[in-house]
């Protein structure tokens, strides 16, 4: 990596910038007027270089690159400012001429490999056609090599498949194939794997790597993930509310941040933290010191009580084949595990691995096939209604959306409000005492109250979540990836608030996560569920340190960031 | 999908019997003589009557009635209508006229509806997109028999470009007029179909992606916004085909069209069970298969959609 930045500088007087953004502003119309996304936005991409742009949602980091292939939504113009795409301004070319450049020139692999094939045309059709845009050779042949030159096994066949029969993974690799099928000098890859699970996310950017440096392809990589930035980036440009804060050479920005915000990122990236644990520990510095807000102290020998107790879980569910016929899928197969009072424990997990399905079973919002689950002493199956509610006050929910958990029509007060008055807790005015308490705790100030959870960032939202279900003073949440999709900063604002809480008022959690550098941040136990079986079980710091499952060492490898070389005082 | 479609037309027996039984109810409960009303003003012949009723077995109880209607479509003989023609024949003469309209009108608002809908969707919020919207709002406000006689007041006599009424032979050339007014409410909402789903899939990612990838304006539109688009519309066009077929009785009344409509509001006036219950079971059956047909056009347009797996 310092050997590319090397070259860099070594050709930058010979050898033209590939990509070259000067000064560039971006605006937006809405019906306020025109919204400045980007301003004065400066970047430089060499021929065979890789670069990243980091920042969190919002910061114009996907709006610059996506103004680079000219396709800025709608409402959104260039403002100001040159793109320079080897020598030639394209911030205002024709139409006819970015359809020229776009595929063969300037390739993309987009974010959502669920929404970004057409759905109706199979996939070597979608191959195919951009063969046949870039005038190149299209035939079945060709498809399939494009295909397996991504990594897809099987291309001929799997090329006759629609989207639908293609898991998350293999859809990405279609639109990478897609993206580097006609070889474009430039990539502009944008969080090409942020909606996938961390071991295919490790196994698809590997392949990226490789097919770039193979066709001496310069990327543009989006991230938020400034330890995946650093890893997979020759150079790391971070961009924060539209401009362009600080850009260097990746170790050296990371080692040296100028910026505050940079500063900022570095010091909360989950995925940095976990490797500056790692490292810490390698030099044998205590790990409670870089945790300390996050970790709480379990001592080993007065262990608290079991709180929850899982016994042979399992879930088997129905599907349907054809006429009368079902076949039996077992999400969740005889699990065990339990929970002590006042820590954390997290289940991990890919998507598919049955972990969501056991929030749900402890929630009992499922019903389980066979098994028990225990909480505080009763099996939670022979409750009957009236204990089920009172159940349902002592252990509440945490989701992963905060778009979609809070009901729009509600104003925030109601929101929080509504718990205690489905159980009759208190009167009026000692209710509205209780939220203006609970706002504080989740540090929102108390005129949130009013107001809808439109007006309120994902961060916000997901602190309305944490205070609705601490309004029954429960002693068990169950939070179901809770963090997972808030921008990296907020997450570690939203991991400290619940590491402050279960301190404050001893809550116990059950953690449910795909992001194996949160739960180093915030978890005493882990169980590592793959394909609805329990692999491993253990604390934190055994299971990080000595994984005993190959599985469990492939999530872990997976983590971004693993591969740098970090001093454990970098933050 | 073999099993699938032998299921559907399986389905169909039910609802044939259920809706022969129903409209054969309804019709024995309508309140009248039906062979007194055959006398007009002459003073009812009491001989000439009986044997009238037992010939159309209108002396039977409703059970009975409705058994001996049963078996006559099973032998294939649906028998005679009040005026002594078989209703096979007469079955055999309206139906295509009223087909070739309901056809002919569904052509129209498929291949303008779409049209326009697609551009006005592509030009949002521009003048075509506003005036088309508020043209479709309009026709679909006035009632269709308003629509009928102004257009065929104004094109068909004024400017003479149509011939106004519709002759026996009932040509296609004959048909246009009707037609157009038959599709025209039909067209708003296909033209507001397509604008809506065209919007929708214009921002798609898959939509972007495919503009990424370098194909043309064109290509994108046709293979990308304009299929996924026309998944919503083809069902509502395939409902529309039966609704076409049954509901061109104002139409047709305005153009003089010797078509089903027609000859249904006039079986009815005159209380002639089997012949009403003969149309609307034929009408029925076209209902039923232009759903299934929906359905098939529907998982051939959206691979998604597997109806055996």
């Amino acid at each position: 990596m310092n050997s590319s930045v090397h070259i860099k500088e070594e050709v930058a007087g010979s050898e033209r910038p590939l990509l070259e953004i000067k000064n560039l502003a971006i605006n937006f119309a809405t019906s306020n007027g025109e919204v400045n996304a980007v301003r004065n936005a400066h970047l430089t991409v060499m021929p065979g270089e890789t670069v990243a742009i980091v920042g969190e949602s919002g910061s114009g980091k996907s709006t610059s690159a996506l103004a680079a292939i000219g396709l800025l939504p709608g409402n959104g113009r260039v403002a100001a400012g040159e793109i320079l795409f080897d020598g030639e301004d394209i911030a205002h070319a024709s139409e006819k001429r970015m359809i020229e450049l776009r595929g063969n020139s300037i390739g993309m692999v987009p974010q959502d490999p669920m929404s970004n094939l057409n759905p109706v045309w199979k996939i070597g059709f979608q191959v195919k056609e951009t063969l046949k845009a870039n005038g190149l050779p299209s035939g079945p042949e060709d498809v399939a090599k494009v295909l397996s030159e991504a990594g897809l096994p099987d291309a001929a066949r799997r090329a006759k498949q629609y989207p639908h029969e293609f898991s998350g993974g293999m859809r990405q690799r279609a639109l990478i194939a897609i993206g580097l099928s006609c070889q474009p000098r430039l990539l502009i890859a944008d969080e090409p794997t942020s909606a996938l699970d961390v071991t295919v996310q490790r196994q698809i950017l590997d392949h990226l790597d490789k097919m770039t440096s193979e066709l001496g392809t310069a990327v543009l990589l989006i991230t938020h993930d400034l330890g995946l930035a650093a890893e997979r980036a020759d150079k790391v440009v971070v961009m924060y509310k539209g401009q362009v804060v600080e850009s260097g050479p990746s170790l050296e920005l990371l080692r040296n941040p100028r910026h505050p915000y940079t500063k900022r990122l570095v010091s909360s990236a989950p995925s940095l933290a976990s490797r500056r644990i790692q490292v810490a520990k390698e030099q044998g510095v205590e790990s409670d010191e870089l945790l300390a807000p996050t970790e709480p102290v379990v001592v080993e020998s007065a262990l608290p009580e079991e709180v929850l107790k899982v016994e042979d879980l399992t879930k088997v569910f129905k599907l349907r084949g054809g006429i009368g016929k079902t076949t039996d899928f077992t999400a969740v197969d005889s699990v065990s595990f339990s929970v002590r009072r006042g820590t954390t424990t997290a289940i991990v997990g890919e998507s598919g691995s049955g972990k969501s399905t056991v929030a749900q079973m402890v929630l009992n919002l499922l019903e389980p096939t066979s098994g028990k689950i225990i909480f505080d002493g009763v099996d939670t199956s022979t409750l009957n209604s009236r204990d089920l509610f009172k159940f349902r006050r002592r252990v509440q929910p945490i989701f992963q959306d905060p778009y979609g958990s809070l009901d729009p029509m509600y104003n925030i007060f109601r929101t929080i409000e509504e718990p205690l008055r489905t159980h009759k807790i208190g009167t009026k005015a000692s209710r509205e005492k209780k939220v203006r308490e609970l706002l504080d705790q989740v540090a929102l100030p108390q005129s949130t109250m009013r107001r809808y959870p439109n007006e309120l960032s994902g961060g916000q939202r997901q602190r309305i979540a944490i205070a609705r279900a601490l309004a029954l003073d429960p002693e068990v949440i169950i939070c179901d990836e809770a963090v997972s999709a808030l921008d990296v900063l907020v997450q570690a604002q939203v991991l400290n608030l619940l590491a402050e809480l279960q301190d404050n008022l001893g809550l116990t959690y059950l953690f449910i996560t795909h992001d194996l550098a949160v739960v180093r941040q915030i978890a005493d136990h882990v169980c590592v569920m793959q394909k609805g079986k329990l692999v491993e079980t253990g604390s934190t710091d055994d299971v990080f340190d000595n994984p005993r499952e190959a599985y469990t060492q492939a999530l872990l490898d997976a983590i971004p960031g693993g591969s740098l070389l970090l001093p454990p005082e970098v933050a | 999908m073999a099993t699938y479609i032998l299921k559907r037309f399986l389905q169909l027996i039910p609802v044939f019997l259920g809706a022969t039984l129903l409209v054969y109810f309804l019709v024995f409960s309508l309140p009248g003589d039906p062979i007194a009303a055959l006398f007009g003003d002459k003073p009812v012949n009491e001989a000439v009557a009986a044997k009238l009723r037992a010939q159309y077995n209108l002396d039977q109880p409703f059970i009975v009635q409705y058994l001996l209607y049963l078996k006559s479509i099973f032998t294939f003989d649906l028998g005679q209508d009040f005026s002594g023609r078989p209703i096979a024949a007469v079955l055999g003469e309206v139906f295509p006229v009223t087909a070739r309209l309901a056809v002919m009108a569904l052509i129209f608002e498929a291949v303008f509806g779409i049209a326009f809908g697609l551009v006005a969707g592509l030009r949002k919020g521009k003048l075509f997109d506003g005036t088309v919207l508020i043209a479709s709002l309009i026709v679909i406000g006035i009632p269709i028999f308003v629509l009928g006689f102004i257009l065929q007041f104004f094109i068909g006599v004024q400017l003479g470009w149509a011939k106004p009424t519709v002759s026996a032979a009932a040509t296609v050339q004959d048909l246009i007029l009707p037609a157009i007014v038959l599709g025209l409410a039909s067209f708003a909402y296909v033209l507001r179909l397509t604008r809506t789903s065209v919007i929708e899939n214009m921002n798609a990612d898959y939509v972007r992606t495919a503009t990424a990838k370098g194909l043309s304006r064109f290509r994108v539109i046709n293979v990308h916004i304009l299929r996924n688009s026309l998944i919503p519309v083809v069902t509502f066009l395939g409902a529309d085909l039966g609704t076409l077929m049954g509901g061109a009785i104002v139409t047709e009344g305005i153009f003089n069209v010797p078509g089903v409509g027609n000859r249904l509001y006039r079986a009815v006036l005159s209380g002639e069970g089997p012949t009403v219950v003969s149309i609307v079971t034929v009408l029925v059956l076209i209902y039923c298969l232009s759903n299934l047909l929906v359905d098939l056009l529907y998982a051939w347009l959206d691979p998604r959609i597997r109806y055996d797996s």
